[in-house]
């Protein structure tokens, strides 16, 4: 997940690029969090006044979606799926074990600032559950050891790059 | 050449299909083999995914599982020509599975390279918009109203009468959204046609806006789903670098256009007055019906909101005639249902067949019974609104009026399975959890009313004065089934009532002695 520092300059440009379009709110909330990882507090003002809206409008959408994140996460997200198909192969006790391994809860970064927990609810592979989520990469059938492989792979392809 | 098929379904690629097709392709290079490696979508028989299949004289020979780690084996076992190996299931169209199945809406799926219009064309797409464009746009609407088809988001609108409406709207503009929010656990059928055969939502929108006059379409898929974003956007490009989309489509007076947008994980979103709101920019809060979206949809125009798999089917019963498509079925619901077994089932994946089916031929034949191996306890269908049923209903057929009967809900045709190792009560728990989570907060009884809901079976699953808390979770729901505004707060009761119907052992806990 390639994050770049914030940049008044490049948040105009994303703005700018998707205004135009007809209800241009979340395209451009979208393109903020892929450029910075987050959607960053100096950006809501930016986008007010570019959509002729208030900050506190633009704030109250941001804060609606799960989606949107305010604060930048860590270099690697891992959502797990909470959802009822997933309960029924054991997500709970897969949850309490990644929880307990990572030391982290769910919304929470590891200290090292490698990896973040997210819940999420259902990712369509549900007749292979339980199904989690490493940065875009779906993953099957998971159990911690799966999940640590992936991460490794993840992290050796970072530090490659 | 030998085409050799792996698919590039999210499914098949959480289990390393990728992997399969980098190590078949070096495999092959090392090998000096002359082959072509095609990466289709998934046919959905999951338990046999990443499925490999080869084209051969006699038919397309299907090899699965398989790993990375098969590939030097199937090269050796000669499997270009159809090779014997432990993992050959044969003819890939013989396997039962796929055999028994009715595929009406899902015929091209899994078969087609899902960005290759030529592909699709050969398979007989765009028949259907080519039907359409010989006929009046009322006609059109008649064609798809003769066919019975219902809304399959959920609430089984007919879907010809939706269009009516919007054709008679006199509006300077009009819009189809296609709903491809598909939030609800256990459902999976819109995700497989974006990433398997996106070009026959393409079309069906297409009809859908040649029929009652809109020019631009949007389709509205979930950020859960990034890969089928992703696919879809891209075979949009395609369409429209091929004419099937912009000014003047097949050489016709009609313009149509279609735009692709992301939601940002919001359940609600799914909802089509909520979604609508999520459009225009704003938060996904329920609006107040009437005016219905058809008549002051988005941006205030008449807007045809329509579930993925409706306007997908919609080429179907164009190309093949209203009377084909109504055939099929029972009663009222008439045509195709794409099932979704899902959760702990052994062979989890979509089965399309007639509506009528009963949940056991589902369960048991096709699904093959839980994959833990425990017995079955309960089957929740419908997703997190819709009912859980206990094993002796299991003779219920698959139709929106029959599952109405006995208190279920068909929903967007997701089943998933739980052995007895489920807690009902914890599942009721989190049926009103999941509903404080996602109530987008507009009226009271959803927005207090789930998160009493929590703390009511929490006092339950502690044993504390179970028979007085079951009395007040009762009234409860009672609330808020009769003062929401919209179906998440109003049928949240209905997974909770069901658990406490059918499964009363597991509200009633001992009381802890001597707590501390
Ligand atoms: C809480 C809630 C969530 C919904 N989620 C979806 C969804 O994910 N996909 C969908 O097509 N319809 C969903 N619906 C149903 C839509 O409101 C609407 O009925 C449907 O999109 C209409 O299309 P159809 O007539 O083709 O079914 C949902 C409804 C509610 C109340
Ligand atoms: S029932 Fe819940 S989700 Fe529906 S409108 Fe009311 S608060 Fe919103
Ligand atoms: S319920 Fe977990 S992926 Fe659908």
């Amino acid at each position: 997940m390639g994050v770049m520092p914030w940049s008044a300059a490049r948040a105009a440009e994303l703005i700018e690029q998707y205004r135009s379009q007809a209800g241009p709110c979340l395209p451009i909330l979208h393109a903020l969090q892929e450029e910075f990882g987050h959607v960053p507090s100096e950006a809501v003002p930016m986008v007010a006044e570019a959509l002729n809206l208030s900050r506190a409008e633009v704030h109250g959408v941001v804060s609606f979606y799960h989606e949107f994140r305010r604060t930048p996460p860590g270099r690697h997200v891992l959502k797990l799926c909470r959802a009822e198909a997933c309960q029924s192969v054991g997500t709970d006790r897969l949850a309490a074990e990644v929880k307990a391994h990572f030391g982290i809860g769910f919304h929470e970064t590891t200290a090292d600032g490698k990896l973040t927990l997210e819940p999420v609810f259902c990712l369509g592979n549900c007749a292979c559950g339980p199904a989690a989520m490493l940065d875009d990469r779906v993953l099957g059938r998971v159990d911690l050891k799966k999940i640590e492989q992936h991460l490794a792979r993840h992290v050796a392809e970072e530090r490659k790059a | 050449m030998t085409r050799i098929f792996v698919p590039i379904d999210s499914t098949a690629l959480s289990l390393d299909a990728e992997e399969v097709a980098e190590a078949l392709a070096q495999g092959l290079q090392r090998k000096g083999a002359q082959a072509e490696i095609v990466r289709n979508g998934s046919r959905g028989l999951f338990w046999l995914e990443p499925l490999v299949e080869v084209e051969t004289p006699a038919g397309r020979v299907g090899y699965g599982p398989v790993t990375p780690a098969d590939v030097p084996g199937l090269l050796a076992a000669n499997f270009l020509e159809g090779g014997e190996h432990p993992l050959r299931l044969g003819l890939v169209e013989e396997i039962p599975y796929l055999k028994r199945q009715q595929r009406l809406t899902f015929a091209r799926c899994g078969i087609v390279d899902p960005l290759s219009l030529s592909d699709y064309e050969a398979h007989g797409g765009y028949r259907g918009l080519a039907k359409a464009l010989t006929l009046e746009p009322a006609a059109i609407v008649e064609a798809v109203t003769v066919s019975g088809l219902r809304g399959r988001g959920g609430a089984g609108f007919p879907t010809g009468i939706k269009w009516k409406t919007v054709l008679g709207a006199a509006s300077d503009q009009k819009y189809i959204v296609c709903n491809a929010d598909e939030g609800d656990s256990g459902t999976f059928a819109d995700r497989l046609l974006l990433e398997g055969d996106p070009f026959v939502l393409i079309e069906g929108m297409t009809i859908a806006g040649v029929a009652v006059g809109a020019t631009q379409g949007f389709v509205y898929i979930r950020s859960e789903y990034p890969h089928s974003f992703r696919t879809f956007k891209q075979a949009v490009q395609i369409a429209r670098d091929e004419g099937k989309l912009g000014r003047r489509i097949l050489g016709s007076p009609h313009d149509f256009d279609i735009e692709v947008r992301l939601g940002a994980g919001a359940y609600i979103c799914g909802e089509e007055t909520s979604l609508l709101e999520s459009l225009e920019g704003k938060r996904g809060v329920i609006r107040f019906k009437p005016p219905l979206p058809a008549l002051q949809g988005l941006f205030g125009k008449p807007t045809v909101v329509n579930n993925l798999i409706t306007l997908a089917t919609v080429p179907f019963i164009l190309s093949e005639g209203a009377e084909t498509y109504r055939d099929f079925g029972m009663g009222r619901s008439r045509g195709t249902l794409p099932v979704q077994l899902a959760g702990n089932v052994k062979y989890g994946g979509l089965v399309e067949l007639a509506f009528g089916v009963t949940l056991d031929t589902l369960i048991n034949d096709f699904g093959g019974g839980t994959r833990s191996g425990r017995p079955l306890r309960a089957v929740q269908i419908g997703g997190p609104l819709g009912a859980y049923l206990p094993v002796s209903l299991l003779g219920l057929p698959m139709d929106y009026e029959a599952l109405a009967a006995k208190r279920g809900m068909l929903g967007h045709g997701g089943m998933v399975l739980f052995d007895d190792s489920v807690d009902m009560a914890r599942q009721a728990r989190f049926a009103m959890e999941f509903c404080a989570l996602e109530s987008c907060g507009k009226c009271t009884p959803c927005r207090i009313g789930s998160t009493r809901g929590v703390e009511v079976l929490d006092r339950i699953i502690a044993g504390r004065d179970p028979d007085k808390q079951t009395a007040l979770l009762r009234d409860l729901c009672e609330v808020m089934t009769d003062g929401s505004l919209c179906a998440l707060g109003g049928l949240t009761p209905l997974p909770v009532l069901s658990a406490l119907e059918h499964f009363p052992e597991d509200f009633k806990r001992p009381v802890p002695a001597a707590a501390e």
